[in-house]
């Protein structure tokens, strides 16, 4: 079948000659992609900044599909079922999934116990492989995947896998109260979707903090938020402090992750050195942006072993520091309400519809930013929907 | 003390969002939740933690393949990916990152280090294959020719420009050794 096969850092060709799935396990479940998603996360992959990410994988964390065949255990799905999957691997049992952490489920990664499962994530995130596929094979498929509700677009349903919870939790661990004014930094696809969200939760101003230009201008129009751009400043937190009366944020959101720009310091120990976990500029910037008091949500990806902050200004300030991989299924059937009622619009995100053939130019055009990309949607051939 | 600052009028840049309406916002305020405090709501708390390891753990995945385990944990979990089993060189180097718990550098940077090795078993294994790797496919070139012409037909008169000098200079050294013949 044809799948997107990682080859090393900034290498990946779209493979022919990729084995089908097949059913592993009884709760297993093969599905026939319909459309694929690249994440953003998928570019520290891409990047090579995350431990453990071998050659032959094939990535992909967002994806919609038709259920082609079900294991012996499965009884809620049957074949012929189009479902939207999380990017969790959730077993259901454990006292995570039981207390609705499902992005942390403890039955489905042996290889590292900090990380949850996700498809297509390195075999730091259990060794599956991804989306960016024409079939792929979903573990525990009575647990996450949904059936997409009737009249729903497929390209909003896509977008409920991963960038709307996320973004959606992102603003929801910010504990934003009416009034609040809520800094998002980052804007990626995630980040504009936590602007978005932060409304939901009352947010009185939404600033969003990046160094695109046309990023930004989307970030505007989408997010109906502000959106300012870092290299026009001489330091963005001092910025922000004139910003908010010389207070801080109420609520900071870091939205990019180990891929930031902004310090040359950063940059060079975390991603050029490796001798950090990638370059942790922005959450940097959000502990020192925030109010004394206030919250920080993070929810841009980090590789391990670690990172240089400033852990000091986290406890002088006394800040809440709310942090995980999105529970996906706990925020689904908020989440339909929301774009079903027309409050939220995900496939508005969507720039690019790329064949699948064409998978390592997504990357490239994802990557360097070329041709305004915000977030590009890979479509398998034969993803025919009836 | 008396302050004469006036950060209002020196720094109120654009407040304009801040106090104005929001009703053009779909859904303003649907999901405002005042008892969203720090410990709501990531968690469900119902007990469950307290099982530890002593759940129904759902069937096991029959390991008919090498998986490598966190020594965090007691075993394989229930399911796992099998994706890229460990192999050759870079696998013994993967093996021994595995010894080191999550909390060590040396397993992460050894992990790394794996990959790397990986990336040129990789390019062994496609030749042997017969399949040469085409970097401007793999890369994404066509992409950058499509998006961004200019700036990659500069990059890539850069690079030759580059590799001529080295080349030339190169070839220069060599001459200025071969001593003339008496």
């Amino acid at each position: 079948m044809l799948a997107m096969n990682f080859r090393g850092p900034y290498r990946i060709r779209a493979d022919r000659n990729k084995p089908y799935p097949e059913i592993k396990h009884p709760y297993d479940a093969i599905v026939r992609v319909t459309r694929s998603l690249i994440c953003g996360s998928d570019l520290h992959l891409y990047h090579g900044l995350v431990p453990d990410t071998r050659v032959g994988m094939t990535f992909g964390h967002e994806f919609t599909g038709i259920v082609e065949e079900i294991g012996s255990g499965v009884q809620k799905l049957k074949v012929g079922d189009h479902v939207l999957v999380p990017f969790n691997v959730a077993c259901g049992t454990c006292p995570f999934c039981k207390q609705e952490l499902y992005g942390n489920c403890h039955e489905s990664n042996p290889e590292a116990t900090a990380v949850g499962g996700f498809f297509g994530y390195a075999h730091t995130g259990g060794g599956y492989d991804g989306g960016q596929a024409e079939y792929v094979r979903v573990p525990y498929a009575d647990v996450s995947p949904m059936i997409i509700p009737a009249g729903m677009d497929i390209e909003d349903a896509v977008l409920l896998t991963d960038v709307v919870p996320t973004g959606y939790q992102a603003a929801e661990m910010g504990g934003i109260r009416k009034g609040d004014t809520v800094v998002v930094f980052g804007a990626g696809p995630v980040g504009i979707m936590a602007a978005r969200c932060a409304w939901l939760f009352g947010a009185g101003r939404v600033i969003v903090i990046d160094h695109i230009d046309y990023r930004l201008e989307f970030a505007r129009n989408y997010s109906y938020c502000e959106a300012y751009n870092f290299k026009e400043m001489d330091d963005p937190v001092l910025f922000l402090k004139k910003q908010t009366d010389w207070f801080g944020a109420d609520v900071c959101i870091d939205a990019v992750g180990c891929d930031a720009s902004g310090s040359a310091l950063q940059t060079i120990t975390g991603k050029k050195l490796l001798l950090q976990a990638g370059a942790a500029t922005a959450l940097h910037w959000a502990i020192n942006s925030v109010k004394k008091g206030g919250i920080l949500s993070v929810v841009g990806v980090y590789g391990p072993p670690f990172n240089l902050v400033s852990i000091g200004s986290l406890m002088n300030k006394g800040i809440t520091l709310r942090t995980n991989q999105t529970s996906v299924k706990r925020l689904l059937p908020k989440l339909i309400d929301h774009v079903m009622a027309g409050r939220l619009n995900p496939k508005g995100l969507i720039s690019h519809r790329i064949p699948l053939e064409e998978v390592s130019d997504a990357y490239h055009i994802f990557s360097a930013k070329r041709d305004n990309c915000i977030k590009p949607l890979l479509i398998p051939p034969h993803a025919n929907i009836a | 003390m008396e302050n004469n600052a006036e950060p209002n009028k020196v720094y109120s840049i654009d407040r304009s969002m801040a106090n104005t309406s929001k009703a053009h916002i779909p859904g303003w305020g649907i999901d405002a939740d005042p008892e969203n405090d720090p410990t709501y709501p990531m968690k469900h708390w119902n007990g469950a933690d307290h099982e530890r390891l002593n759940y129904e753990k759902p069937p096991q995945q029959p390991i008919d393949m090498e998986v490598l385990h966190s020594v965090e944990r007691p075993g394989i979990t229930s399911v796992f990916g099998t994706s890229t089993p460990p192999s050759g060189l870079s696998g013994m180097i993967r093996r021994y990152a595995f010894k080191y718990s999550e909390a060590t550098a040396t397993h992460w940077m050894t992990l790394i280090l794996a990959d790397r090795v990986n990336v040129i078993e990789g390019y062994i294994d496609d030749l042997k294959n017969g399949h040469v790797p085409n970097p401007f496919m793999e890369r994404g070139w066509h992409g950058e020719w499509k998006y961004n012409r200019k700036g990659f037909v500069q990059t890539v008169a850069i690079g030759a420009a580059v590799t001529a000098s080295v080349i030339l200079l190169l070839n220069l050294k060599n001459k200025k050794k071969v001593k003339p013949v008496a």
